[in-house]
């Protein structure tokens, strides 16, 4: 931590004054795929969305697939072109911006992807996979090296493992070190696109611990794009719910997952099995009462 | 030549690699013989014991002899040295071909599948023109315009096979370009030529070595056939020229074919031998382990385990299976060791655990259908009273389908993208139950009903990829239950699908089971699915069952300590996190 954060000392001081400011915002945010065939209007997977993450804060985002959820975390990363609408960075755009600037992003903003098995390049040893980002922003490769051994400690991982290749690792175990990656230059946000959707329970809860103590610990900030509204409780201060490319409630993850206002979200909620053959025969008691009355 | 460099300089990234080549005889044979080729070739001004060109006319068609171990040939020169400096132009001129196609193919492929876009259509657009050219044609035409240089024709060849490089560089480029670790790469902000350099480099290399060995076999056969029709360089002592002259003189003293034959035969040969060991040694990397295909399991030796009159009253009865996975050392891992498990009719058993606990494994040896490597070591496996184990390909095609039915995990993947709806829920109709074509299209509409599709025409004529991950997997419970199967076997049936969706085709799994009083086996890693609809729950890990009873009391008084983890790692009661509040210092 300490070798990583001392690149950074060079930009201006700290300014109490921004720690309220927020550090992404997405402003009437449009994206737009082509349509299949030549003629056929392109199709509109985000339709305006506002959202801000401030520093430290992690925003979940919630949706079903094609609700645009991943699209948007794939905006903020300039993976997938912005139609209109801005995208602001620590008070700079960063939609649309050359490749060049977009490189030198790589610098604050993040990523970690759900699949830890095509995330991480199976020909590549560990030690280069974590090496990767630093080389990137032009640290020399020895200092690179160097660090990779504490990045391994920060994920508990053992430190042979920069000799080793991602098939010898589980799933968790190769989400460690994904997350290992995207700390590797002291990012302030992480786009976290369902980084414990495929991995067991109990390998889930750990991963997900992981992620809350680096937070505690370096201040970072998440999105976290997830369909598993129990996982955002747990992890985020405010939640967003995404339908058809539009939020349709926004608020604090403790309201939001207990009391949501919006139909969608209650659907969402109450659709979630528990694992309590009482309380879940109520929920889904409560499910039909609320909605099979009016759905075919 | 190119093809051993090429290996070498692969050679320290991966060691594993270095071993599998040396435990490969084919490979460490072919490389030999090729070594020593080259090797000789290479010497050949050093080594040979004569000019390959002085003449002596009066000693034409002389037997081998001393000094002259190969004999001469028709113009009175040793065969042997000319063997050796003929060798040097077939194979420098296979290089400057395989070189030359390398250098067109293989940056084109890579820009092209990288970056797609305008160059992508103009690239692919020219190669394609070139592959459509007759080879021979344009050869035989270059040679009337630019003369008949050896260099030049090979150049010309170079550019022909060059499309082969394109095509496969392009296609693997393109396949991995939307892989995650390359997205990764962008955001991390690593420029293309670093990610071509870094990432995609690495996995176009293997496919472009086994085919730089398979093209310069090519390119020594064709230009050997050149020669051998006399579109050569006259002058030049190569292979094929050799062979022209002997073929002229194949009466007086067949023997001279033999020795630029078998010249061109071992070059050859040892290059598509080494190609294809090349294969086998680099392109299992990176390979998933232990997801083979599909294959019948196979029986055990001895008898078939005997079926006990309590086994006949359950549905599916499972006792004290053993599945192992023989390795090639004669140990064995087992994945499921000695459980016993019992489904009822009108029952859902779920078999809870996570990856790697043997839960796939259970449920497809009781469809007997274990993947490929795996086998029944001990136990049965009865249906309906109908023991699995060791049971024949006939009987097992008889029990599944109406007896026995299957719902798999991903619902997109197994359908087939070349037929509609219909076409996959009629087949096993008319084939299973001898309907009518007329008659399992009725039969397969009110199936899509039964499964709560309300526009049930309109699905059946639609293409898998048409309809939606739940629809999908609705066809599929449809399918799997059109023949009235008294027992159903889903494997994470809605792990891939939404929330919403899970609830629906749960409440389809419930219905089946109160309303057609089938059994059912529930594979899934979800508890909360687990409390929605299992009757009683087994709880696997690493192949062992560690705890057993009723899904009330398995869920909410669990006995077993990794019952408890398991429960434990469960988020519902995991209070949410508070409001944000900004750091009260700066900790950078």
């Amino acid at each position: 931590m300490n070798t990583t954060g001392e690149q950074r000392g060079e930009g201006p001081g700290p300014d109490l004054g921004t720690a309220h400011r927020p550090l992404l915002e997405a402003d009437a945010l449009h994206v737009s795929f082509p349509g299949r065939g030549r003629r056929a209007p392109r199709k509109e997977v985000l339709r305006g969305i506002s959202l801000s993450v401030r520093p430290g804060e992690t925003v979940g985002l919630v949706g079903e697939s094609g609700s645009g959820k991943s699209t948007f975390g794939r905006a903020v990363l300039g993976l997938v072109p912005v139609a209109s609408g801005t995208v602001t960075f620590d008070g700079t755009r960063i939609d649309n911006v050359s490749r060049r600037a977009r490189r030198a992003l790589g610098r604050d903003i993040q990523v970690v992807f759900q699949d830890p098995y095509t995330s991480l390049n199976p020909s590549l040893l560990i030690g280069d996979t974590l090496a990767e980002p630093l080389i990137a922003q032009g640290v020399p490769k020895e200092r690179a090296r160097a660090g990779v051994g504490a990045l391994l400690d920060r994920v508990a991982l053992p430190r042979d493992a920069v000799h080793r290749l991602p098939r010898e690792f589980s799933g968790g175990q190769r989400q460690r070190v994904a997350i290992a990656r995207a700390l590797a230059i002291s990012p302030r946000l992480i786009v976290c696109d369902e980084p414990v959707s495929a991995l067991d329970l109990t390998t889930q809860r750990t991963v997900m611990d992981l992620l809350l103590e680096i937070q505690e610990r370096t201040g970072v900030a998440y999105l976290f794009v997830s369909h598993d509204l129990s996982v955002v409780r747990a992890l985020s201060h405010r939640v967003a719910v995404l339908e058809r490319g539009e939020i349709v409630e926004e608020g604090d993850a403790e309201r939001l997952t207990r009391d949501p206002d919006h139909p969608y979200t209650r659907r969402l909620l109450l659709s979630a099995p528990v694992a309590d053959p009482v309380r879940q025969q109520e929920r889904r008691r409560e499910r039909e009462r609320q909605f099979d009355a009016d759905t075919p | 030549m190119s093809a051993i460099d090429t290996a070498s300089r692969n050679a320290p990234a991966r060691r594993g690699a270095v071993r599998r080549f040396a435990a490969s005889p084919r490979a460490v044979v072919s490389a030999l013989v090729l070594g020593t080729i080259v090797v000789l070739v290479a010497l050949a001004p050093v080594i040979a014991p004569h000019d390959p060109n002085t003449a002596d006319l009066g000693r034409a068609f002389d037997p081998p002899e001393a000094g002259h171990p190969l004999g001469l040939d028709p113009a009175g020169r040793d065969v042997w040295s000319r063997l050796l400096h003929g060798g040097r132009f077939t194979l420098a001129g296979a290089a400057v071909a395989v070189a030359v196609a390398l250098a067109a193919g293989v940056p084109a492929g890579l820009a092209a599948g990288y970056r797609g876009g305008w160059f992508d259509t103009l690239a692919d657009w020219w190669f394609n023109l070139t592959m459509a050219l007759p080879a021979m044609v344009v050869l035989l035409a270059s040679r009337a315009v630019l003369g008949p240089t050896v260099w030049t024709l090979m150049v010309i060849l170079g550019l022909l096979v060059a499309p082969s490089f394109f095509r496969l560089v392009r296609s693997t480029v393109a396949a991995m370009r939307g892989e995650l670790y390359v997205d990764a790469a962008r955001v991390f902000g690593l420029s293309d030529t670093r990610i071509m350099g870094r990432h995609v480099l690495v996995v176009v290399r293997a496919p472009i070595i086994i085919q730089t060995a398979l093209v310069a076999g090519m390119a020594i056969g064709l230009q050997a056939g050149l020669e051998f029709l006399g579109i050569g360089s006259g002058d030049l002592p190569t292979w094929g020229a050799m062979l022209n002259e002997a073929f002229t003189n194949v009466h007086r003293d067949p023997l001279l074919m033999l020795w630029p034959g078998l010249a061109l035969g071992l070059t050859s040969a040892a290059l598509v031998l080494l190609a294809s060991a090349l294969r086998d040694v680099l392109e299992d990397r990176g390979a998933p382990a232990a997801t083979g295909r599909r294959a019948r399991s196979r029986a055990t030796g001895g008898p078939a385990p005997s079926v006990s009159a309590e086994d006949r009253t359950a549905l599916l009865s499972v006792r004290g299976l053993t599945i192992a996975y023989p390795h090639d050392d004669g140990s064995a891992k087992q994945v499921v060791n000695g459980i016993d498990l019992e489904v009822r009719r009108g029952e859902i058993l779920g078999l809870v655990g996570e990856s790697g606990s043997g839960k796939t494994q259970t449920a497809f040896s009781v469809l007997g259908l274990l993947p490929e490597g795996g086998r029944v070591e001990k136990g049965s496996v009865t249906v309906d009273g109908q023991q699995i184990v060791g049971a024949g390909e006939r009987t097992l095609r008889r029990l599944r389908g109406s007896t026995v039915a299957y719902v798999p995990q991903e619902p997109m993947s197994n359908l087939d993208p070349a037929f509609t709806v219909g076409d996959h829920l009629t087949e096993p109709l008319r084939h299973k139950l001898g309907l009518s074509r007329a008659r399992a299209r009725e039969r397969a509409l009110e199936l899509l009903r039964q499964v709560e599709i309300s526009d049930a025409e309109r699905v059946l004529a639609s293409y898998p990829h048409q309809i939606s991950g739940g629809m999908a997997q609705r066809v599929l419970i449809a399918g799997a239950v059109s023949c009235d199967p008294d027992l159903l076997v889903a494997d994470e049936p809605t792990t891939a699908l939404d929330v919403t969706v899970q609830a629906e085709i749960l409440a389809l799994l419930r219905s089946l089971r109160t309303e057609r009083g089938m059994g059912v086996l529930l594979v899934t890693h979800d508890l909360g699915v687990v409390a929605d609809v299992c009757d009683r729950v087994a709880v696997l890990r690493e192949g062992r069952i560690v705890e057993h009873g009723s899904a009330e009391r398995v869920l909410t008084a669990p006995e077993a300590p990794y019952t408890r983890d398991l429960l434990d790692a469960v988020l519902d009661n995991t209070p949410a996190r508070g409001p944000w509040r900004p750091r009260e210092e700066e900790t950078r």
